[in-house]
Order: structure tokens, then C-alpha cells, then sequence
């Protein structure tokens, strides 16, 4: 199969090696990966916070990089921005009032998938330690991101997925439902009330054992991550396809500051 | 008195207590500074949200029920002048008078007219959101006529001097040590040995209640539902207080939002079923009352019905936005709220605080009025009130369609744009085109050079403080993805692997 990264902007940006990840993942599965090179984001952040006229461009860039491109389905590391070009996309284009723009959304939206979703309903990944050669032996909590759970209803597939690497050990997170108060500009616009929902949150991460924390979304595990980082805790957090692609031969790094050549991992 | 007013052509915009008189930050930066109110708060949301949960699941066709709660408000909307003209009709001729009330004020004005008609000082109340939304128990005061709420919860917030924080739990967040202090300071002829055992506070309550229930000649309720083909009015409730105020006075006036009415009375049997789940997460709430007008001998023998407007038209004029009149007041939305469970309802200024509150509000009172603009940033967008309404109210929708609309209003109005505004505009710059955003990416360098030896970044400037407030930032990776994938001199081949000194960037 060939298959579109969307590498999501802030993967691109700020967390490369999960959208290495998710390359690796789907190669090891022998699929061709493809990067459309005119991609940029998916405009999610102007939506949310109410600028839908400057959104149009965004969205106008992301639909043109992957109606152009030659693939069978596209990927996204990430809920909430597969969330956004499936429904935001198609709404801001019919608000305002272009057609076109609207119908192509939609086709591209149809093609989207989020990571784990691409992985169980059409990869057919049901154990990833015998599919993937993921191995990661950590104790591991994990924390599902709203959008996935709430708008593409991935339910327990990326629990399930992560569940299924060798090696690892999975503790539950009370709670794990409540959001983690990220929110994107709300972080900063309600600063107050989101460091609140955080604290229980990494609270309740704490409560785990576990020496990092997981999820589907880079900005709700960057926003964990920070909470984790300013409060004085040794948890980190990391991506699942960071997991996922983790072998006993190539482990995946869990504090970002080990150098894997060294093989001198801290945990 | 029938003061027909007719549905004003041009929407009216709500006034009364639907309005925040301080931003959602500031008045939640406060409440959040509340410790006995946040452990209150958790403890009864998270208490409520479980039996919600637990009486929701019992139901194999809860998603059928709320479609058709949702369908059948939806074509409510789609007809309400027909429906409220057919309404007046049937209510009047069993004997019920009807008054069109615009606004706070003329409703207010009506009520008090009504009140005075009868010679009266004193009223009892049964706990209704329509006369806490047009502030009637203030107006009442000014008037020298007396209005006590007969509520439980109410009565608490009554006495206190209080405002309620919760459309089904007014003093939620009051605990049982609170409540009793509140009684012993004001509550008359009360037990001075009085502890704060639940059911000697309810008895105290009781005691004080009753002398009001028997000498009262005027009540004042609100309604749940109101059919249209036969005239009837509903009021649903837990402690049968309502029941004994639309039972024992001679006059009943109640005051109802236009949206409240349902076509059919077999409309009924579908939220019969969605709302006491919804709300107190029980399978049937223990009174529901129904009376069709006048019966001679019988109850009440002068009833009347005030229909408020108060905004509901205006909200009906937002095609995006007018679904949030299919409320039904349960408040599941509030009890799953993380940010409501944090901040409580104080914060959200207006008699309806939580998710639906923050939409409610400014599409009746218009985003401009005072800082209900405030209101639809305060949600994260987790979607859990979306899940949990009886009626699908797609709540973080409309929350992001009035951002929108504030951000639209204020378009070409300021002198100097905001940070956000800035940034928005940059922004949208920079990720509209891959290229461009390759191009500034070429900068992360500099980005792992502020965050110095610690690898992370812990101080911000301007609104981006708001973030390192509580969160730091990793230091970038020295090179994007984009820039990775262009160097890598690919060969299609299944195992090719990254270098590993590339592996060492940053996880999330």
C-alpha cells in the first residue's frame, strides 16, 4: 500500500522522531511511505481559537498537498489533527462558502486515518510484538487524548496496540478519561484553569508507577510533559508510535537526552 | 391582562442575570483560589456523574432517545411561532390566562402586577432557572412583596444570601457543616442544638417550609415542558415542595421560556426518560406535576402563564448557535466538565454557568454584552458535554463558532491588534505553505540554544507566559522532519532505518 504521512506540524517541528516512528512502523509492514512535500498544518489551532479566516489558507494548503499526491490512505500520529481534517475542514469550507474546497476537503478527510486506526482497521496489526517486533521493556501508563477517544471513537485501539508490545508493563491511569486541560490556545488564554485540570492529571500519572507516559497526540503529551518537567518528576512521556517502533535491537529513547548509539538508556 | 407583544421582528437580546460582569480568567482565577469549594465541587460532580453513568447504561436504546430528543426539539425550533399560537389557544381555553413577556423587565413587570392583583406580600417559589435567569426575586423586594424558595437547595442559597452555583444543585457547593451554620444564623425559630446531620437539616427545612406552604395565597414556578395540543404544563422535581406549591395557593403564575414547549404530549415519553437520567442520574425523579388550566374546586383557580422570550429569539436567529435552545436543563453537561468541576458555576457570572452556560449566554445576550465574549473560551474542547447531553447538543461546536463570531465583531474595531491577533495572523502565514514552514523550521537551532544546558525552555513572553506558568517547553530537535526526509537519499527498501545519532531528538 502506499501510504501519505501527514506528519502533523508540531511532529515535524518539535518531535521528529515520532513521525520517524510511524514511517519505520509502517515500512517494517512493507507499505510504501510517501511525504507530500507541500504540507504544513492543519489549521486546527486557528479554528479553535476562532480565526476561521485565517484558518481558510491552511486548510486550503493541507487539502492541495493531499489531493495532488498519488496514495491509497494518509496517516496522521495524531487524534486531534485527523479529527480536525475530517470535520473541521469540511465546515470551515462550507462556511465560507467554497464549494470546491468543500467537496475536496472531504475527499481527503475520507482517506485520512489516525495511526492506531490505520493500524488495526486496515493493517490488521492485532499484536504488535509479533507484527512489528516492538519491544519496550518499561512500565508504561497511557493517556488517551480527547479528540481520538471523543470524535474518532478509536476506543482501546491504541491501548490495546501498546498492550500488545513485548515486554512492556502497563499500569492503568485513574481517571484517564478527564482531559489533561491542553486545549491549545485555552493553555494559554485560561492558563489558570488548564494548570489545574493539569495537576490532576499528572497526579494520577504519578499514582501509576509507571516511568513514562503514553499517548496518541503530541501536543497533549508535550503539555503533560512540560507539567511533568516544571513539577521536578523523572516521568516523561512519549509517543506510541515511538513504542511501537521500538525493537530489542533499536530501542526507542525515553528521556530524549540519551544518545541511542551509546546504549547507555537511563531507564 | 393579556399584554400580547408578539415575536419581536428584529431578536431581542436577553437582559437580567445572563450576563458575566467579569471575564471567565479573572472570575475563575478566584474561585480556583477556593480549596473547601474545588473539594466540594469534585466530590458531588464526580458522585453525580457516576449514577448518571450507571442509569445510562441501563437503557439499550439511550442513543435512539437521544435522537429523537434531539429531532423533536430540532422541529420544535423549526415551528415555534405555529406552535406557541397553538399553545396559547388550548392553555386559554382551559381557563389559563397568557402573557407575552420580551424581556427581564417586562416579565418582571408582569409578575409583580399579577402578584399585586391579588392583594398578596408574600409568595411562595418553586425552584425555577426562568426567574433566577430575569432576577424576579430582586424585582420582587424592590416591590415590598416577599419571595421564598421552597427548594431545599434554593432555600440554602436564600437564606445565605447567596447566589446558586449549579442549575440542578444550586448549593453544590456548600457542604453539610456550611448548610447548618447558614440555618442557625438565619433560618427562624430553628433548633439551636441543630447538627449537621443530613436529615436533621431536612427537617429543620421541613419545619420551616411547611408554615410557608399553609399560609401561602400566591405561588410562582417555572415549567420543564409545556404541550402544545393540550395545553398542559410540567414541572419534574425530587422533593415534592414543588408539588405543594402548585397544589395549596389560590394563584399560580409561571414563568416559562418559549422554548420549552413540546408539540404532542406522547413528545413527553421520550424526555420522561432522557431527563431524570440526565440529571440526578436517577430512572425516574420521585414528583412530576402536570396541570392542564383551571379545575373548578381543585388547585389553584387562577393560573397563569408568563412566555419569556429574553434573548430566545436572537439565539434562534444563530443558524450555527440556536440548537443550544434545545436544552433541557439536566446539567450532565456541567457535572462532566472539567473545567466546570475546578472553577464552579460563580465563575461563569450567568444563572446558567458549565458548557451549555457558556453558550447559552452570549447567544442570548449577544457576544458583545459585557465579558460574556469570555464565556465560549472557557472549554478545552474535550467533548465530554457533547457525550453526555440528552438532547446531542453539539456544545464544542457552537463554543467554536462563537469564538468566531467574537473574533469576527472585534475584526477592523481596534486600534492595535492583540498578541493573539498577531500571532493568529503569522501564523496562518507561516502554515499555509509547506516551503515556508520548512523555512522557518531552519531556525530550531536557535530554539535549542535558548533552552541552554537544561534542554528546556521555562520562561515566555506576552500570552505564552500563560504556558510556562505551569509547563516548560523541550528544547527543539536540531532538525525537522521535513528537513530529515529531504536529506534521507531513500531507497525504497522495507528496513531502512533512520540513523541513530538522528535518534536522539526530543520525545514529546
Amino acid at each position: 500500500m502506499r501510504i501519505a504521512l501527514f506528519a502533523t506540524c508540531i511532529v515535524d517541528a518539535m518531535y521528529p522522531a515520532t513521525a520517524r516512528a510511524t514511517v519505520k512502523i509502517l515500512e517494517r509492514l512493507g507499505h510504501e511511505v510517501v511525504f507530500p512535500s507541500g504540507q504544513a498544518c492543519c489549521g486546527q489551532m486557528h479554528v479553535n481559537s476562532g480565526y476561521l479566516k485565517e484558518a481558510v489558507p491552511v486548510i486550503a494548503n493541507h487539502v492541495a498537498a493531499f489531493d495532488t499526491e498519488d496514495y491509497d490512505v494518509a496517516v496522521a500520529p495524531s487524534g486531534s489533527c485527523v479529527a480536525s481534517v475530517k470535520h473541521q475542514h469540511p465546515m470551515v469550507a462550507r462556511s465560507c462558502g467554497d464549494k470546491h474546497l468543500e467537496t475536496r476537503a472531504t475527499a481527503v478527510g475520507a482517506k485520512t486515518y489516525e495511526l492506531s486506526e490505520l493500524l488495526v482497521d486496515v493493517l490488521g496489526v492485532t499484536d504488535a510484538g509479533a507484527q512489528l517486533g516492538s519491544y519496550f521493556p518499561h512500565r508504561v501508563t497511557y493517556h488517551p487524548s480527547c479528540h481520538g477517544m471523543r470524535l474518532l471513537r478509536l476506543g482501546d485501539r491504541q491501548a490495546r496496540l501498546l498492550g500488545s508490545v513485548a515486554g512492556i508493563d502497563m499500569a492503568e491511569l485513574p481517571e484517564a478519561d478527564q482531559c489533561c486541560g491542553f486545549g491549545g490556545t485555552f493553555s494559554m488564554k485560561n492558563a489558570d484553569v488548564s494548570s489545574a485540570m493539569l495537576e490532576d492529571k499528572t497526579a494520577n500519572i504519578m499514582t501509576t508507577g509507571a516511568s513514562l507516559c503514553a499517548g496518541g497526540d503530541a501536543s497533549c503529551l508535550m503539555h503533560i510533559g512540560g507539567g511533568l518537567s516544571r513539577q521536578g518528576s523523572d516521568i516523561t512521556t512519549l509517543h506510541l508510535a515511538e513504542i511501537l517502533a521500538s525493537t530489542l535491537e533499536e530501542p526507542a529513547s525515553v528521556t530524549g537526552e540519551v544518545r541511542i548509539s551509546t546504549g547507555k538508556a537511563t531507564r | 391582562m393579556s399584554t400580547y407583544l408578539g415575536m419581536p421582528s428584529i431578536p431581542v437580546y436577553g437582559t437580567g442575570n445572563l450576563h458575566a460582569s467579569e471575564s471567565f480568567p479573572k472570575a475563575a482565577h478566584r474561585e480556583l483560589g477556593n480549596a473547601q469549594l474545588r473539594a466540594n465541587l469534585g466530590h458531588a460532580t464526580h458522585t453525580i456523574r457516576d449514577k448518571r453513568i450507571a442509569v445510562v447504561s441501563e437503557l439499550p436504546d439511550w442513543e435512539q432517545l437521544r435522537d429523537a430528543g434531539s429531532a423533536i426539539k430540532e422541529s420544535v425550533m423549526a415551528r415555534l411561532p405555529e406552535l406557541l399560537e397553538q399553545f396559547e389557544k388550548t392553555f386559554t381555553a382551559r381557563g389559563g390566562v397568557i402573557h407575552w413577556a420580551r424581556d427581564a423587565t417586562e416579565a418582571n413587570e408582569i409578575v409583580a402586577g399579577l402578584i399585586r392583583e391579588t392583594g398578596e406580600t408574600e409568595v411562595v417559589k418553586i425552584k425555577s432557572m426562568a426567574t433566577q435567569e430575569i432576577g424576579l426575586n430582586e424585582y420582587l423586594e424592590e416591590q415590598g412583596i416577599a419571595a421564598f424558595e421552597t427548594d431545599l437547595a434554593e432555600l440554602i442559597v436564600q437564606l445565605d444570601h447567596d447566589k446558586p452555583s449549579h442549575i440542578l444543585v444550586p448549593a453544590i457547593h456548600k457542604n453539610r457543616s456550611q448548610v447548618r451554620d447558614i440555618f442557625l444564623r438565619e433560618m427562624e425559630g430553628v433548633d439551636p442544638d441543630l447538627t449537621n446531620e443530613p436529615a436533621r437539616l431536612a427537617g429543620a427545612a421541613r419545619a420551616h417550609l411547611r408554615r410557608k406552604f399553609l399560609t401561602a395565597k400566591v405561588a410562582v414556578s417555572g415549567a420543564n415542558f409545556a404541550l402544545a395540543d393540550s395545553g398542559t404544563l410540567a414541572v419534574v422535581e425530587s422533593e415534592g415542595n414543588g408539588r405543594m406549591c402548585l397544589t395549596l395557593p389560590e394563584t399560580l403564575i409561571t414563568v416559562m421560556g418559549v422554548e420549552k414547549l413540546l408539540p404532542t404530549w406522547q413528545d413527553l415519553e421520550v424526555f420522561m426518560q432522557l431527563l431524570p437520567r440526565s440529571s440526578t442520574g436517577e430512572r425516574m425523579n420521585p414528583y412530576t406535576s402536570l396541570w392542564t388550566g383551571v379545575t373548578e374546586g381543585d388547585g389553584p383557580q387562577n393560573v397563569h402563564l408568563v412566555l419569556l422570550d429574553n434573548g430566545r429569539s436572537a439565539a434562534l436567529a444563530d443558524e450555527k448557535g440556536r440548537s443550544a435552545l434545545h436544552c433541557i436543563r439536566c446539567s450532565a453537561c456541567m457535572n462532566v466538565c472539567p473545567v466546570y468541576e475546578r472553577t464552579g458555576g460563580h465563575a461563569y457570572g450567568s444563572t446558567y454557568p458549565g458548557p451549555i452556560g457558556a453558550i447559552l449566554s452570549p447567544l442570548m445576550t449577544g457576544i458583545q454584552a459585557e465579558e460574556n465574549n469570555s464565556l465560549p473560551y472557557a472549554s478545552s474542547l474535550c467533548g465530554a458535554c457533547y457525550d453526555a447531553c440528552p438532547v446531542k447538543i453539539n456544545i464544542p461546536d457552537i463554543l467554536v463558532h462563537l469564538r468566531s463570531v467574537d473574533v469576527d465583531s472585534k475584526r477592523g474595531k481596534k486600534k492595535i491588534p492583540t498578541q493573539m491577533d498577531v500571532g493568529m495572523n503569522a501564523a496562518s502565514w507561516a502554515l499555509s505553505s509547506g516551503k515556508r514552514l520548512g523555512l522557518l523550521e531552519k531556525g530550531l537551532p536557535l530554539g535549542r540554544l535558548a533552552a541552554g544546558p537544561d534542554k528546556k525552555i521555562t520562561k515566555l513572553p506576552g500570552i505564552a507566559a500563560g504556558w510556562t506558568q505551569s509547563r516548560d517547553i523541550p528544547a527543539p530537535p536540531s532538525q525537522s522532519f521535513r528537513d530529515w526526509w529531504k536529506k534521507e537519499h531513500r531507497t525504497p527498501e522495507p528496513d531502512a532505518a533512520p540513523a541513530a545519532s538522528q535518534d536522539q531528538e526530543n520525545q514529546p
